[in-house]
């Protein structure tokens, strides 16, 4: 399907993907389905919370000096000050400074009745004398949008008087369960905003990531390939936006996370997108160097590369895996991690015995099956598979089933609930746990760390009761998913 | 009428899923989009027996804003009854479906008979704050589950203060105010957090009295139990932190229910000659510290600013500088709070500004003249205003996001000594 950068609104995932958020049976079905147009998302009858589409919001602040305004009820930016604080050390970590801002407009009863764009241009107004940012960008919330209000029009009409642009960012929380569905909006929002057409083509790779905690690393290791990442979107500037269009390359830490801006550079701008296993585990960095070598032309020095890292790693890792083999795994992951990851564990000879992603994309923005679920099918790989938006009972029903020797989760909030039933638990938090092969024997020690030392969890989960009835513990895991789909 | 933002220190009424969390074995059931609960809820103590991912919600999609979501909620309730396991659920609407005009009240009242216990809290997102979203699920607790007692419970006292997770004190806080009560012989019933249950929600309407320690926060909810059940009511506005405003809070607690006053006193004076044996050990560190601030401002609720402000003026004998109250404290509680500022000992008065915009909160701090480094105590958003006036700073008023607590309270003789360990600790990083 062909990005649309001329409309306002991103199609959610669910039409522009065909992407999942229920789903159960297993992996070589998963993805025969998704080959043959066949998966459709199954319903559930019952359901926790999750995580909202306006994390859109969040990822804008991370690029410097701009402000969101958040045109919703007080709750929607009560995210501000988590913001603040978190670019705040993430600057910091970097020796520079992000002043980006999200302001509320805290709209009342009246405005949901009468609307408030004429407060709401004044707000827009005030923060710029505030501030003074290099954009700003209007978050919507489910509240504009269920009343219409024409953010759109604000947008065009203050691009008008204000010397930085003026942009809509639309978020409404019920317009998708798929919540990295805000990414696409933060892609979509950077290449209407900031993206210039190239005038040069230069060495550079825009590195779409997370946190960019290996960045002085990968840094380095690519200057040796003459070769310059420029990490998105994490302390950008302005000015490295404006040129995204003149890079050699594009890549992503996760799938899921750059398919929008990744396909989007390419479709516009011809800048080819990297599209390979993420670079977890050996495989998956290789795999990922050798694609960046191809399309940039430095396989020679790439190959030197992993001969050289292979070298200093692959016997212990060798070592390592004696120590790993035949722990069983579950993994509860946001779609572009779970099955990245679930290579990892099956490379080290662990066993991956449930796998729960949070959504699952039928395809990428260029039509084609996420690589990581590709290449483990392919490789004729297979164990239990749920999809399910960190559908918490879903997962602890899992766990009580396989009891596992190890879960391994990555977005936030899951672990705890491993260790309260007793089995070790592990968050892959940070995107570049497992990059690399030095990473791998820090992942894999990690692990051994988690399995040798479980005093936390005993302890814990000798005084605490778990949250769910015996009925429940007693239905599949998957119970509760309708059999019809909507 | 939609206004800035800026700086924002509370959040929606729909927070008000954490004050039926508070109470141990409690569940919200969000009628509400699938993302409120996680960005609502905040970071701190969130994986307790329920966490926010263990809400039930009816997730709320397009197909409900449009065709209404009802159905959904009904067979949410259902399953929550059915998959979690707890003794009390309170079902909160959101903006969602109030715009959509769910009927909520409708679908909570087709459970009426059931098993379980259920109640319905109408909290929309744009109807105030996370301040008043607290009140709401009292009031709908109040109304709808509660019923009157056979006989009264001499000595039992109902605590109202802090609203839990708005706080980040309120747990440790429960605990000592509970404490507090028990030394001189009344018997706490404490609703929220460690110890709290069903069980204490039922006992609520036999208490001897409620206690509220808060400036208007919960006044609406000890009025209606005035109401239903008859039972009256002490409000004593402030927390009291430190010797001065807890020997006070003791007598007037003690005198209100009828506590032999010898007794109180002995356990006044106790606690006052333990309290002071510390001060007294470490007064020379207080005097001779040559970069202390003698001015302070705190930005906080109502609660928080009254609490620290009266502690630092009438024990620590500092000066108060302009103090600021962000909790869009209701119009006709304002002179209420106000007058609690201007009885200060040696007749200092503070001046308080009801603000919320921090823009504005933090230009006028900058134009302050304090005579000297300022002490700010503030939220995270003060970080780099203290950083900018080489101010003594301590983030005790949320948000909070660079510090954990767990139950660390300010409450009572030992919370006063808290609280200046914690002063301390950041003034003696200095030498001037």
């Amino acid at each position: 399907m062909t990005i649309n950068l001329k409309v306002s609104q991103v199609p959610p995932r669910e039409q522009r993907l065909g992407s999942v958020t229920g789903y159960a049976g297993d992996l070589q079905d998963l993805v025969s389905q998704a080959r043959c147009g066949s998966l459709e998302s199954r319903d559930r009858c019952f359901k926790q919370t999750s995580t909202c589409v306006s994390c859109a919001l969040f990822g804008l602040t991370t690029i410097k000096d701009v402000a969101v305004v958040n045109h919703a009820p007080a709750g929607c930016s009560a995210i501000g000050i988590g913001v603040q604080v978190m670019n705040r050390q993430l600057a910091a970590r970097r020796g520079t400074t992000n002043n980006s801002v999200i302001i509320g407009t805290g709209m009342d009863e009246a405005d949901t009745v009468f609307g408030a764009t004429d407060s709401l241009k004044e707000i827009i107004l005030q923060v710029y004398e505030r501030y003074h940012p290099r954009a700003i960008f209007i978050g919507t919330s489910c509240v504009t949008g269920i009343i219409g209000e024409d953010i759109d029009s604000v947008a065009d009409e203050l691009s008008q008087e204000l010397p930085v642009p003026v942009k809509p960012v639309h978020c409404e929380g019920f317009r998708t369960h798929i919540w990295i569905g805000g990414q696409d909006v933060v892609g979509h929002t950077v290449l209407n905003t900031f993206v210039k057409p190239p005038k040069v083509k230069t060495n550079k790779i825009n590195f779409i990531n997370f946190f960019e905690s290996a960045r002085d690393e990968i840094i380095e290791t690519f200057g040796k390939f003459g070769l310059e990442p420029v990490f998105l979107m994490v302390n950008s500037t302005v000015e490295e936006l404006e040129h995204l269009s003149e890079a050699i390359c594009t890549t992503s830490m996760c799938g899921t996370l750059g398919t929008y801006l990744g396909n989007a550079l390419e479709q516009e701008y011809g800048v080819p997108y990297v599209r390979t296993l993420n670079p977890s585990g050996v495989t998956g960095y290789e795999t990922f160097l050798r694609e960046i070598g191809r399309v940039t032309g430095r396989s020679e020095p790439i190959e030197e590369h992993i001969a050289e890292q292979r070298e200093l790693y692959i016997n212990q890792i060798e070592e390592l895996k004696k120590k790993l083999k035949g722990l069983r795994v579950v993994i509860g992951m946001g779609p572009g991690y779970a099955l990245e990851i679930a290579r990892v564990v099956d490379e080290l000879g662990m066993e991956v015995v449930w796998n729960t992603s949070w959504h699952f994309d039928t395809n990428y923005d260029n039509g084609e099956v996420p690589p990581a679920a590709a290449y483990l099918a392919d490789k004729g790989l297979n164990f239990g598979m749920s999809v399910s938006d960190q559908q918490n009972y879903e997962l602890l029903n899992v766990i009580n089933t396989y009891k596992p020797d190890l879960y391994l989760s990555r977005h936030t909030g899951t672990t705890v609930w491993a260790i309260k039933q007793g089995v070790p638990a592990l968050c892959v938090a940070d995107e570049y746990m497992i990059y690399g092969h030095k990473r791998v024997l820090e992942f894999g020690q990690a692990v051994l760390d988690t399995i040798n030392n479980r005093s936390f969890e005993v302890n814990l989960a000798r005084r605490t009761k778990l949250p769910y009835t015996d009925w429940w513990y007693q239905q599949k895991p998957t119970a509760l998913l309708r059999e019809v789909t909507v | 009428m939609a206004t800035i933002l800026d700086k924002q220190r509370y959040s929606c009424p729909l927070a008000g899923m954490r004050t039926v969390s508070a109470i141990q074995r409690s569940l919200p059931i969000l009628h509400s989009s699938q993302g409120c609960a996680e960005k609502l809820f905040g970071g701190g103590g969130s994986s307790g027996y329920f966490s926010p991912h263990i809400f039930p919600c009816s997730a709320l999609g397009e197909s409900e804003v449009i065709f209404g979501g009802t159905d959904r909620l009904r067979e949410t309730i259902e399953y929550a009854f059915k998959v979690v396991d707890a003794d009390f659920y309170v079902v909160l609407s959101s903006c969602v479906s109030e715009i959509i005009g769910d009927d909520v009240v409708g679908v909570v009242a087709s459970f009426e008979g059931s098993e379980k216990p259920l109640v319905y809290a109408s909290t929309p997102g744009f109807g105030g704050t996370s301040y008043t979203g607290h009140e709401a699920v009292l009031k709908a607790i109040f109304s709808q589950y509660l019923e009157p007692a056979a006989t009264v419970e001499k000595g039992l006292v109902n605590v109202w203060a802090s609203v839990p997770y708005q706080d980040q004190y309120w747990a440790g806080d429960y605990e000592v105010l509970g404490s507090l009560l028990e030394s001189i012989g009344l018997t706490p019933n404490i609703i929220f957090g460690y110890g709290s249950s069903l069980e204490k929600v039922q006992r609520i309407p036999a208490a001897q009295f409620n206690l509220l320690v808060s400036p208007w926060v919960g006044l609406s909810g000890v009025q209606l139990l005035e109401e239903r059940f008859g039972t009256p009511f002490l409000h004593y506005p402030t927390l009291p932190v430190g010797a001065v405003e807890t020997t006070r809070f003791l007598e007037t607690i003690g005198s209100f229910a009828g506590v032999d006053p010898l007794k109180t006193k002995q356990v006044i004076d106790r606690n006052e000659e333990r309290y002071y044996h510390y001060i007294e050990r470490y007064a020379d560190t207080f005097l001779e510290t040559r970069v202390m601030a003698k001015y302070f401002t705190v930005i906080s609720d109502a609660v928080q600013t009254l609490a620290f402000t009266r502690f630092f003026t009438n024990d620590l004998g500092l000066l108060p500088g302009k103090q600021y109250v962000i909790d869009e404290t209701p119009e006709e509680y304002r002179d209420l709070v106000r007058a609690q500022f201007t009885d200060l000992n040696y007749g200092n008065a503070a001046e308080i500004s009801f603000e919320s915009d921090g823009h504005l909160i933090h230009e006028q701090i900058r134009a302050a003249d304090y005579h000297g480094y300022p002490l700010l105590i503030g939220s995270s958003w003060e970080k780099p205003l203290a950083d900018e006036l080489f101010a003594h700073y301590l983030a005790l008023a949320s948000p909070s996001l660079e510090r954990l607590v767990v139950d660390r309270s300010y409450v009572g003789y030992s919370g006063g000594l808290r609280l200046i360990e914690d002063i301390y600790s950041v003034v003696m990083t200095r030498f001037n």
